[in-house]
């Protein structure tokens, strides 16, 4: 631990109010995301807990049928918003970093893969992965979710939402871990250790994932990062235009979705205050990620 | 660069005020479904069709039955079984060839063919026959003196058309299917189709040739036809001047869209019901005291208040108040009661609930979406898990007419009228040329008997009598799960006069600017 403290890392972190305040807010988020059940004061996936009469009560002010009062208002169906911002949160946040682990499991594979072993499952990779790259992330996650929705049958695709969600997000962000691995690992396999590992007979995946692996690593954590913040608003995206999470379990984005049809009639908060999360929680991210990537690029100090 | 904005701005409005003087830009939830015109009986396809094909009748803006085809009809005194047709002399289709009785024969005949789902409102009739070149005669089994009422969506395709591109069979729209007609026109109607790309847009032209040329107003010279499924986007259009009228004003919107200038809302009750169905044959909803505690675990007045904000009107029947047959009594609803409905599920055994899938559209109802969650939760109440599942209609409705959904939500309008075209379509056993709306299972042996018999009932005391008691077994059994009937409200530039039609069908023929 001291020797954390110690670290040039550290030092710099303590010396930028960007990165304090944006990991500030990450970790509330987070917290908040993880303890919803006992922050939030009602759970707003249970339907049936719902009063409609409570629908469209502006923040803070009583229900004209019910006299009760939130916090953040509610929304068309008489939910809570700020436990339904919670909830969202969770939804949003889990997609995410499911998504963003399975992007940077895949493309660190196939980018170690393409750059130590070369040849034409290199040329194969990479070619697959500039395919990839000239269409927009968003559009690949939707054609990968309707697939996926078309091939599930009916019963299951409510319950499957969330996994189908993170697939298709996952499968569209993996070409950015993958590119930068391979352009290390080809530095790295040409150095002596590597070399010596082959001498001792040691075969190519102990190689690759004990030897080199470890010494990636470092670029990939800061394009997880970015990438996180990526895949929230990829998330967000395809909640918004309803085809992600289900409206009985909003995430953020299937909240601002609803909030949507309620701008022109008045009813400004059930749009607002789920935008307002998304976008500290997207910007943190976002701001920590640039700040890891110029801390931890020497070119860039 | 402001003043460089500005003036493209002030350009592009005048341009915009030229043009809209002659098109219309028309916009709703969701597209027709097929051009076909016997393919589907569903209101916002019949209104696309309206534009292009005539029937042998017609309702004008008021509701009221006035000639198109035909110009005058009557039962003959000597066999009040045949109703004879006069039809229409000189009136040519939008492909240049003559129309006669030929086509009028043909095309009736079309609509009763398996797959049309205008066969219902046909059933009865046992033969179409060409007196002359402009004389039809109607058969019926047994005098129906209120035939011509199933008539006003009963469209006139031209027979050399349909014979030169195969589609003399309509289409089946609920096993898939596909024909040439499903995206080319040739009717009589005053619109020529231009162009079609499905829910994205549909332009229609002014028909040159139109027969009524000097007997409606035929301002407008151009359709632009752009189903907008976002609530949100489409008031936005109508706001921006995008569109000049939307058929279904979101209901948290009217406000606005009414107080902004140079725009109003046009309000009508509507004749259309809209409910929940379900399996009444198999699984826990087969059980009566279940459907009983489903329907009083519907909290209606909730619905109207929040979700409606009270653009509804609560009911216990599927039966518009227009609708002959409708009574006060028949129209109540039990009472919001959760206790009674938790007991009576016990007592049916269900006391720990199930689960059950809701299928529900998302671009057809008021607002069908929000209506369908607040059951979720509503039958939540009662220890029924609801999963929601909203599409839209496109596939909603072949889903449920398969018989796949076991609780589903539909809305019924009735251009006739009268209860029996209720009766036919959805409570009649599902089979034959009845009952496709149906898919509920429930059959009862008697009701069908006494749905067949309104048709040549011409005592109408007697038939009111049979309506009633028809009336009293279905809501006995509680088939369906009632909701409410709901209000139209157009919006459209003040510019514009037409009135709401209390189907929901614009005819623009009528439509007048200022």
């Amino acid at each position: 631990m001291h020797r954390f403290f110690d670290s040039d890392f550290f030092y710099a972190f303590r010396r930028s109010p960007i990165a304090i305040v944006s990991l500030i807010v990450v970790v509330f988020m987070v917290l908040s995301a993880l303890l919803a059940n006992f922050i939030a004061p009602t759970n707003p996936f249970d339907a049936a807990s719902l009063n409609l009469m409570n629908g469209f009560t502006a923040p803070m002010e009583p229900n004209a049928f019910t006299g009760e009062t939130f916090l953040l208002g509610t929304d068309d169906q008489g939910r809570d918003l700020f436990s339904a911002i919670l909830f969202g949160l969770r939804v949003s946040l889990f997609v995410g970093l499911m998504a963003v682990g399975l992007a940077m499991v895949l493309g660190v594979l196939l980018g170690l893969i393409a750059g130590y072993v070369g040849g034409w499952l290199d040329t194969l990779i990479m070619r697959l992965a500039d395919i990839q790259m000239t269409f927009p992330s968003i559009l690949i996650a939707m054609l990968i979710f309707g697939v996926a929705r078309g091939l599930l049958p009916a019963e299951l695709r409510e319950e499957m939402a969330i996994t189908v969600l993170i697939l298709s997000i996952g499968l569209s962000e993996w070409v950015n871990f993958a590119r930068t691995v391979r352009g290390s690992t080809m530095v790295e396999k040409e150095k002596e250790y590597v070399a010596a590992a082959r001498l001792i007979g040691l075969n190519r995946w102990q190689i690759m994932l004990r030897h080199i692996l470890p010494n990636v690593l470092g670029p990939v954590l800061v394009i997880a990062t970015i990438t996180l913040a990526l895949a929230i608003i990829a998330e967000a995206t395809l909640s918004f235009l309803g085809v992600g999470a289900p409206r009985t379990e909003p995430s953020l984005g299937t909240l601002i979705r609803i909030g949507q049809d309620f701008l022109f009639s008045g009813e400004w908060w059930i749009l607002l205050f789920p935008a307002l999360t998304l976008l500290a929680l997207a910007l943190s991210v976002n701001l920590f990620g640039d700040w890891l990537r110029d801390t931890l690029n020497p070119r860039l100090r | 660069m402001l003043r460089l904005i500005l003036l493209t701005a002030t350009a592009l409005t005048v341009t915009a005020a030229a043009a809209s003087a002659e098109t219309i830009r028309w916009a709703r939830a969701g597209d027709s479904i097929t051009l076909d015109p016997h393919g589907q009986n569903e209101g916002p396809t019949h209104a696309l069709a309206h534009q292009m094909y005539d029937g042998l009748l017609q309702r004008d803006m008021s509701g009221a039955i006035i000639p198109s085809l035909a110009t005058e009809w009557a039962a003959l005194a000597d066999n009040p079984n045949v109703w004879r047709f006069k039809l229409r002399e000189g009136v040519t289709f939008h492909d240049g060839a003559a129309f006669d009785s030929e086509d009028v024969v043909f095309s009736l005949n079309r609509a009763k063919q398996e797959g049309s789902e205008m066969q219902e409102l046909l059933a009865s009739v046992v033969d179409i026959r060409a007196v002359d070149a402009y004389t039809v005669d109607m058969e019926t089994a047994g005098a129906n003196p209120l035939m011509i009422n199933n008539l006003t969506n009963m469209f006139i395709m031209d027979k050399g058309w349909s014979e030169a591109n195969d589609v003399v069979m309509p289409q089946n729209v609920t096993a898939g299917e596909t024909n040439y007609a499903t995206m080319n026109t040739n009717g009589t109607g005053a619109f020529m189709l231009v162009s079609r790309s499905v829910d994205e847009k549909t332009v229609l032209k002014a028909n040159p040739n139109y027969w009524g040329a000097d007997l409606y107003p035929n301002e407008v010279t151009e359709i632009i036809y752009t189903p907008i499924q976002s609530s949100a986007t489409r008031v936005a259009a109508l706001l921006s001047g995008e569109v000049d009228i939307i058929q279904d004003v979101p209901v948290q919107d009217l406000g606005r869209v009414a107080s902004t200038d140079g725009l109003k809302v046009v309000t009508a009750a509507q004749n259309r019901v809209i409910f929940f169905g379900v399996d009444n044959a198999e699984g826990p909803t087969s059980d009566l005291r279940v459907r009983q505690a489903m329907n009083m675990a519907i909290n209606r007045e909730a619905i109207q208040k929040i979700v409606m904000r009270d653009q509804s009107d609560p009911t216990g029947v599927i039966m518009p108040p227009f609708v002959n047959g409708w009574t006060e009594a028949l129209n109540e609803y039990p009472a919001n009661d959760l206790d009674a409905a938790k007991a009576m599920m016990a007592d049916a055994g269900y006391a720990e609930g199930f689960d059950i899938t809701l299928n529900c559209p998302n671009d057809r109802y008021i607002n069908d979406e929000a209506i369908c969650q607040a059951a979720v939760g509503m039958m939540g109440q009662i220890g029924i898990n609801v999963t929601l599942d909203a599409k839209p209609k496109a596939q909603h409705f072949p889903y449920i007419k398969e018989g796949n959904s076991d609780f589903w939500m539909l809305g019924w309008g009735v251009p006739t009228f009268d209860s029996h075209y209720i009766f036919n379509y959805l409570l009649h056993t599902n089979g034959g040329s009845r009952g496709s709306w149906n898919p509920t299972g429930f059959s009862n042996a008697d009701v069908d008997a006494m749905i067949v018999s309104l048709e040549s009932e011409t005592d109408l005391a007697v038939r009111d009598a049979t309506i009633a008691k028809i009336w009293e077994i279905v809501q006995a059994e509680q088939v369906h799960l009632p909701i409410h009937n709901q209000v139209l409200n157009w919006g459209m530039g003040e510019g514009i006069n037409f009135d709401v039609q209390p189907e929901d069908q614009p005819h623009f023929q009528f439509l007048t600017f200022n």
